[in-house]
């Protein structure tokens, strides 16, 4: 076939020239003896610059709440007192609401974007596949302040009207349940801040979900599906072992997230620095809702910032230990790949 | 030519660019006194050409902008006291008068209708008095139908001078209040939902059925929110107004110390929860042309700016005491040398 194609004029040229021996090549590359360094030297300064940065904010971060860590060590991590007037700090219940909205907001995020994310791949006619797809990764473009203003005026009245009060006139005297909606319908609270999350992180869990959904090998799942597999066999049983490392990366992704949401949930959470009950609907904190709004005022040098910087610490902690553990999570999920194709 | 041309309109820009900087004068602090110095700054411009640019990023970090010297004035709610002033080399002057009011939002009482001490407000915030028909409520009130309702405590969620009048007044009038909460731009408070700054609180309580807040007098004004009628310290039972607000003012020994916070002050018309916005500066000026800058402005601010802080429902201080003010200038904000820096 590419004999009867007429040769290409370029490599015919090219073949000229590679034929008349031209002497020495060109001193072009001579020029700048030491642009390999300069370059070599700027993309190392790059990479080392991010990790420099790095370890200035923890510096950073450790020096400005060393008087709190002094203070207070790490007696700060099990304390609820949060006093600036008499100067005394514990970050629990900081502590608890971060931990406690994100938990809530996975437990609705991950079936929903599991859905999501099924239908997408499975079921969804082809039409639909891409417009609903990027209608999906479109949420994640809408800032954060706007869902904490819908959560605020929208969201939290109806979640008071209609299912606050009427869980309250239900389990009013239930032991355990009545504790857990206790509290003034005011619709703000640990349950509409992990909800607002949960919206806020879906997009994030779907298009991950969705992506390894999609690289599982055609093959295997015909071969369940001539087996007599229905869909819901073959992703449960053929689509998610296979993926299972790529979901959970993706949901650590949006548990990240979800720790580090600072405006939407300031607006919806209360910002109440006491622990008094255990209910989903009592009004609660994060810890970068209290930064938010507590750094400003805080005196400078105070024992007060310092304790502020001692909980951006925590936070710092949190959030590393749960990216690492993506991280290792993905790493194992692509050589877990290799081995199976 | 072109070359020339260019080069040129460089220098003039450039001229012009310095000239403007060498005028600009900068402020960082209060959040509650921030919509009138920006209204002030611009009429100055417009009749002066010098710019004052005024950041409002809250008391506390104005009070640190000022210690770093990052910024030719501060501005806080809350007064430094006297010795921490000498220790910081500053000195610290009011410029307007506001209140913080009460609001409520409770079917059926119009504003004006619902009668508070300092006590059953105390007991409010601190979750005593939990419900509208308490007895301590309703002792206040005869006559007006209170429910049967849970109250919904609102109050800031972030540090603010507004919280500080607000929990400075009600430590003075209620020693539980005092013992166990104290007074701070930020406190622990005991119950209550926090809204972000006065436009959250308002929020709040406009939305939420059965609740009680406090913001600054323009925003219940402005909004029309139900205020509460307060107790004073002589036992009369006033309205915030602006007269209210002078009338605490007045009563203030301005000659001793301009520290000054006008809560619970006594005259029979005095609202109970007034309190001046101060401003900061260095009494040995670097930089004694942007120091003579501030001062001026404030000057203007002082002859031309009243009804201006009258539109935005602040009040004005009393002549007297700006008399006090200027004197104290001349007094102490000093250049290097030691000599007074002129504001004329």
């Amino acid at each position: 076939m590419a004999a009867i194609l007429p040769a290409n004029p370029m490599d015919r040229e090219r073949g000229q020239e590679r034929a008349k021996p031209g002497g020495r090549p060109p001193e072009r590359r001579r020029v700048a003896p030491w642009a390999d360094t300069v370059f070599s030297l700027l993309t190392h300064g790059a990479a080392w610059l991010t990790l420099a940065l790095l370890v200035g904010i923890i510096g950073s971060l450790l020096m400005g709440a060393a008087p709190a860590i002094k203070q207070f060590g790490l007696g700060f991590l099990v304390s609820t007192d949060w006093d600036p007037v008499q100067e005394k700090f514990g970050g629990l219940v900081m502590i608890y609401g971060t931990l406690v909205t994100s938990l809530i907001a996975l437990l609705i995020a991950v079936p929903v974007s599991f859905g999501i994310a099924l239908f997408l791949t499975e079921l969804a006619p082809g039409w639909l596949r891409r417009p609903l797809g990027i209608a999906i990764e479109l949420l994640a473009a809408v800032p954060s302040i706007v869902y904490g203003m819908w959560g605020l005026f929208v969201f939290g009245p109806l979640l008071a009207t209609y299912v606050q009060t009427p869980l309250q006139n239900l389990l009013t005297g239930v032991p355990v349940l009545g504790a857990l909606v206790s509290g003034p319908p005011v619709g703000l609270g640990i349950l509409s801040a992990g909800i607002i999350l949960a919206i806020m992180i879906i997009p994030f869990i779907a298009s991950v979900m969705r992506d390894v959904f999609e690289v599982t090998p055609a093959m295997l799942k015909e071969s369940a599906y001539g087996l007599g597999s229905t869909t819901w066999e073959v992703v449960w049983k053929v689509v998610l072992p296979y993926t299972k490392t790529g979901v959970i990366g993706g949901i650590m992704l949006g548990l990240g997230r979800a720790l580090g949401e600072t405006m939407a949930v300031t607006f919806v959470i209360g910002n109440m620095n006491q622990l008094s009950s255990l209910s989903l609907f009592e009004a609660a904190n994060t810890i970068t809702s209290v930064l938010a709004n507590e750094f400003g005022e805080s005196g400078p040098g105070s024992l007060h910032q310092a304790s502020l910087l001692y909980l951006a610490l925590v936070l710092f902690f949190i959030t590393f230990v749960v990216l690492a553990f993506s991280k290792v999570l993905l790493n194992k999920l692509k050589k877990s790949e290799g081995a199976r194709t | 030519m072109n070359q020339l041309r260019a080069g040129l309109l460089f220098a003039a820009c450039a001229a012009m660019f310095s000239a403007a900087q060498a005028q600009d004068v900068t402020g960082a602090g209060a959040s509650f006194p921030a919509p009138v110095y920006t209204k002030w700054a611009d009429a100055y411009n417009k009749s002066t050409g010098v710019r004052i640019n005024y950041q409002s990023v809250g008391s506390g970090a104005g009070i640190k902008q000022i210690q770093a010297k990052t910024v030719d004035f501060g501005a806080s709610d809350a007064p430094l006291k006297d010795d921490q002033l000498a220790k910081d080399g500053l000195v610290q002057f009011p410029t307007v008068i506001g209140g913080v009011v009460p609001v409520i939002n409770v079917k059926g009482i119009n504003p004006g209708q619902l009668k508070l001490s300092g006590q059953v407000l105390g007991d409010i915030y601190l979750g005593k008095v939990a419900k509208w028909n308490d007895p301590a409520i309703a002792a206040l009130n005869p006559g007006v139908a209170l429910p049967d309702a849970a109250i919904a405590v609102v109050r800031r969620a972030d540090g603010s001078g507004t919280s500080f009048l607000f929990t400075n007044y009600l430590s003075k009038v209620n020693a539980e209040w005092k013992s166990k909460v104290g007074e701070g731009t930020a406190v622990n408070w005991p119950t209550g939902a926090g809204g972000k700054g006065n436009e959250g609180v308002s929020a709040f309580v406009t939305r939420l059925p059965n609740s009680i807040g406090y913001v600054e007098y323009a925003y219940a004004k402005q909004n029309k929110m139900t205020y509460v009628l307060m107790k004073n310290a002589n036992g009369a039972f006033v309205s915030p107004s602006d007269d209210a607000f002078k009338a605490a003012a007045a009563g203030a020994k301005w000659n001793e110390s301009f520290y000054q916070v006008l809560t619970e002050q006594p005259g029979k018309d005095s609202w109970p929860i007034t309190g001046a916005t101060f401003i900061l500066m260095h009494v040995a000026q670097d930089k004694p042309a942007q120091a003579a800058a501030a001062l001026k402005f404030f000057d203007w601010a002082y002859t031309q700016g009243d009804k201006m802080a009258d539109e935005l429902d602040y009040v004005p201080l009393p002549a007297a005491v700006k008399d006090l003010v200027r004197k104290q200038w001349t007094d102490h904000v000093k250049d290097s040398a030691g000599k007074a820096v002129s504001y004329k």
